[in-house]
């Protein structure tokens, strides 16, 4: 019996040094700075669904009795100009930019994915043609490609989703088709061909798989700029629109007017962008020196 | 070499021409005509005398693509001999409205390049050169932060510091005056509003070109040729400015050189909280406004400006390695 205990516990011992726990401090050991992207994105992610139960404030219904107050105990980041509670809207604007950053990055590198792998496969004259394609589109900034999107869907939190996905195909399709080259010299694709399997079969089983690093250094470098992006849209009134709380949205409609006798109103909402954007960056980063150390330099 | 840059510009034109396919069709992927857009808003009674008017004003009654007297043709050609027509609200005239605000945006542009250059290429070469000390950890702290902030947001921090610091010294706020005087009327005025849009722009130019500086020098410090220089007893200093930099420089060109092509998103956001009347701001007040002729004829702009500068990129780098010319 005390044999078999100590036995259990010798198990117990060694089973600990893989457990959970310790993966993360060996994560934060090696990877220190997207230990800490990936901290506040959890952070983020938490606060952005919680944001019910965590704020007491409405964060839309304007209430002119408290327009302009100064940061204080009950409104710690102080209200607007509409007498909005600046860090409810804030954690209620974690939700916009998360979802749009989540979905508009996802959307948009798995179309690349599936076209870039499609173009790879297929070669020849359909891959030149689609190249020269690829590069026209990425002849137009992310921000411009957005514009002439929203110019002709219109505003609102899905069409920005949309304008945002657009540009990042190309990018995705670009990157993910050079590996996917390599993937397609592989014999078991060869193989997979001789044992009579349709196109689709060979693309999404045989290909896909392989090409999954590179796709996922895209999907995550994608989402700060996604959020960039979307904050820069909302902030041009071309965005998510009032009264949907966002942190472009916030700065916009003369933040900079009351810049001086209202500062709290413009720096907080910016100081959430950029630290939302910093964190996804450095999680970036780390994803994609883990997956691909030849892309370490760049 | 005059052979590689006629490569090169032929190779521009079916870029250049894809460019218009997709701007092109921009335009017509609108939901309904734009003439009745125009006329009737949405949902209203139009006459459809007026309609079929306007439709021939603008030349949209012609077949799109096939043949020769088509809307396509149309545009090409109004952009060859930058003839772009009228802005569909206003009337005015695109060109006339283009050309009014390009001398603000591009005397911006080129100071957001002066001051990132100025900035990064210093700075990249220190941190690359101590690697891993406080001084690495300061700079890079400085470019992740740059790409992270956005820009519109660090302009309307600079106004905010302005009227605070000018309050505390002059007892009166200041702001950057809002119109624009040119270089050489009053080159005081002139600078004392286009400063600050420059150095808010050029921050995450600056922050971008510091890590590639950063990146590239690290690579070319790792090359034979600059242990060979080390070994033979070479001051530090001149492998640093004749080896090291010069080789890594190359890099650093194109990401210099591609940004400046990029600048135009930047300047989209910046003339906003500047308030400056340039390019951007006449893309954002066309785009809100639903004028489609304008932002059709401003994103080709845009993809010219994009295209060209990737074409004087690819010579420049050229010109620079020999190795590129002969391959």
């Amino acid at each position: 019996m005390a044999v078999s205990e100590v036995a259990a516990e010798g198990i117990v011992l060694e089973d600990s040094r893989d457990t959970f726990g310790q993966k993360v401090w060996d994560l934060v050991r090696r990877k220190p700075l997207g230990a800490a992207g990936a901290f506040v994105v959890l952070f983020l992610l938490v606060i952005a669904l919680l944001a019910d139960f965590i704020t007491v404030y409405d964060p839309v219904k304007n209430s002119y009795d408290s327009m302009h107050v100064p940061p204080n105990a009950e409104h710690w980041m102080g209200t607007d100009q509409f007498g909005r509670d600046i860090l409810t809207r804030i954690i209620y604007g974690a939700r916009t930019a998360l979802l749009v950053g989540f979905v508009a990055s996802f959307i948009g590198s798995t179309l690349g994915l599936m076209l870039g792998v499609t173009s790879a496969y297929f070669g020849g004259r359909f891959d030149l043609i689609f190249q020269r394609i690829m590069d026209i589109f990425m002849s137009f900034p992310l921000i411009i490609m957005a514009l002439a999107v929203v110019s002709i869907m219109g505003t609102g939190t899905d069409k920005v989703i949309f304008a945002i996905m657009i540009p990042f195909i190309p990018r995705c399709a670009r990157v993910v088709r050079a590996s996917a080259l390599a993937v397609r010299e592989i014999p078991y694709v060869d193989a997979a061909r001789t044992l009579g399997f349709n196109h689709k079969r060979i693309i999404l089983r045989h290909m896909v798989p392989n090409v999954m690093a590179p796709y996922l250094i895209m999907l995550t470098s994608f989402m700060g700029q996604a959020i960039l992006l979307e904050a820069s849209l909302s902030y041009l009134g071309l965005g998510v629109q009032e009264p949907t709380p966002a942190w472009g949205l916030m700065l916009q409609g003369g933040a900079e007017e009351y810049a001086e006798s209202a500062p709290w109103i413009p720096i907080f909402p910016g100081l959430a962008i950029t630290i939302g954007v910093f964190a996804f960056n450095l999680l970036g980063d780390a994803v994609r020196d883990t997956l691909d150390p030849r892309l370490r330099s760049q | 070499m005059s052979k590689y840059i006629f490569k090169r510009i032929l190779l521009m034109i079916p870029t250049l021409v894809g460019a218009a396919v997709i701007v092109f069709f921009l335009l017509r992927a609108i939901p309904g005509d734009v003439c009745v857009l125009k006329m009737a808003g949405t949902g209203m009674y139009a006459d459809p005398e007026a309609i079929r008017i306007c439709q021939q004003e603008l030349g949209i009654d012609k077949p799109l693509i096939l043949g020769i007297d088509t809307q396509f043709v149309d545009f090409v050609w109004g952009f060859a001999t930058f003839n772009l027509g009228e802005s569909m609200w206003t009337g005015k005239s695109i060109s006339g409205e283009i050309g009014l605000r390009f001398q603000l945006s591009l005397q911006v542009a080129i100071m957001a390049t002066l001051t990132a250059t100025v900035f990064a290429i210093p700075l990249g070469t220190i941190s690359a050169i101590k690697q891993d000390t406080w001084i690495d950890y300061i700079v890079r702290t400085f470019s992740i932060s740059g790409i992270a902030m956005p820009s519109f947001w660090l302009g309307i921090m600079i106004i905010l510091g302005l009227l605070i610091i000018t309050n505390k010294i002059t007892g009166e706020p200041w702001m950057p005056p809002i119109e624009y005087t040119p270089f050489w009327v009053d080159p005081w005025a002139n600078m004392s509003q286009l400063v600050w849009p420059a150095v808010a722009t050029g921050f995450r130019y600056s922050a971008v070109a510091t890590r590639m500086t950063r990146s590239a020098l690290l690579e070319v410090l790792r090359e034979d040729y600059v242990r060979t220089a080390r070994a033979k007893g070479l001051l530090e200093k001149l492998i640093i400015n004749r080896h090291a930099l010069k080789n890594s420089l190359l890099p650093v060109t194109t990401v210099i050189g591609l940004e400046f092509a990029f600048l135009m998103g930047g300047l989209v956001v910046t003339e906003q909280v500047f308030n400056l009347n340039g390019l951007g701001k006449l893309f954002v007040e066309s785009v809100l406004a639903s004028d489609y002729t304008m932002t059709q004829s401003l994103v080709m702009l845009v993809a010219v400006v994009f295209i060209l500068t990737n074409f004087v990129i690819d010579i420049l780098y050229a010109w620079l390695d020999p190795r590129i010319r002969y391959s």
